[in-house]
């Protein structure tokens, strides 16, 4: 029989801070600062706001080229049709 | 055989007769499509400079307002907003987005020696080369 050859080499398939956990506090003294990082980063990336204001602009910018785009043929026409007055 | 048959040729001259009603028609019409020109006091304002071509898509006035002035851009400016704003719902745009599309167009038709705005919204006099327009504007 040739079985678990993998398992039986390896250790188990599981998560890197997993993998201390037997030897000691060492997993639990690693975990607890990724995981005020990982919190502190969150928190950071909500009360961040000043990316928003020029990526609206923009947005904003876009949308009224791409209305001016499609106009453009048919206020060429309107033009052409009221000389009088352009 | 039947050349001489005088309902045949009642018939060729009828329907020569139709096309050529039809064609005059079509001339007729093509000469009605020629659109009204502009007020030659219109014309003299925009030739002289003292009126322009703003970025909005109206017309404004360069220097000092005189009355007759101010009244006779004030009658475009009524009648192209008219304008405007019924082929904006046809098109299903804004009365502005409709107007400004139709100012870019306008600057970009000035003749040289025709005033238009600028983006920062001087005043400039049209040369040979192209106006200095809106960068959404399209070529």
């Amino acid at each position: 029989m040739r079985q678990a050859e993998l398992t039986s080499k390896r250790p188990g398939a599981t998560p890197l801070f997993m993998q201390n956990r037997h030897s000691g506090t060492l997993g639990k003294r690693w975990l607890a600062p990724v995981m005020v990082a990982s919190t502190a980063a969150l928190g950071g990336c909500i009360s961040v706001n000043a990316p928003e204001g020029p990526i609206v602009i923009e947005l904003n910018i876009n949308i009224r080229q791409e209305v001016i785009y499609r106009l453009a043929e048919d206020a060429g026409n309107t033009i052409e049709e009221n000389a009088d007055i352009f | 055989m039947n050349s001489n048959n005088p309902l045949r040729r009642f018939n060729a001259l009828r329907r020569f007769a139709l096309g050529f009603a039809a064609a005059s028609l079509a001339v007729g019409g093509l000469a009605g499509a020629a659109y009204a020109q502009r007020d030659p006091a219109y014309e003299q304002a925009r030739s002289s400079g003292k009126v322009g071509e703003k970025m909005d898509g109206y017309l404004g006035i360069v220097g000092s307002a005189a009355p007759d002035l101010q009244r006779l851009v004030n009658d475009i400016n009524i009648k192209r907003r008219a304008v405007y704003a019924e082929k904006a719902q046809a098109a299903n745009a804004t009365l502005e987005e409709y107007a400004l599309t139709a100012g870019c167009l306008a600057i970009a038709r000035t003749s040289p020696g025709e005033k238009y705005q600028a983006p920062d919204g001087s005043w400039q006099t049209r040369t040979s080369s192209p106006p200095l327009r809106d960068s959404r504007c399209p070529a």
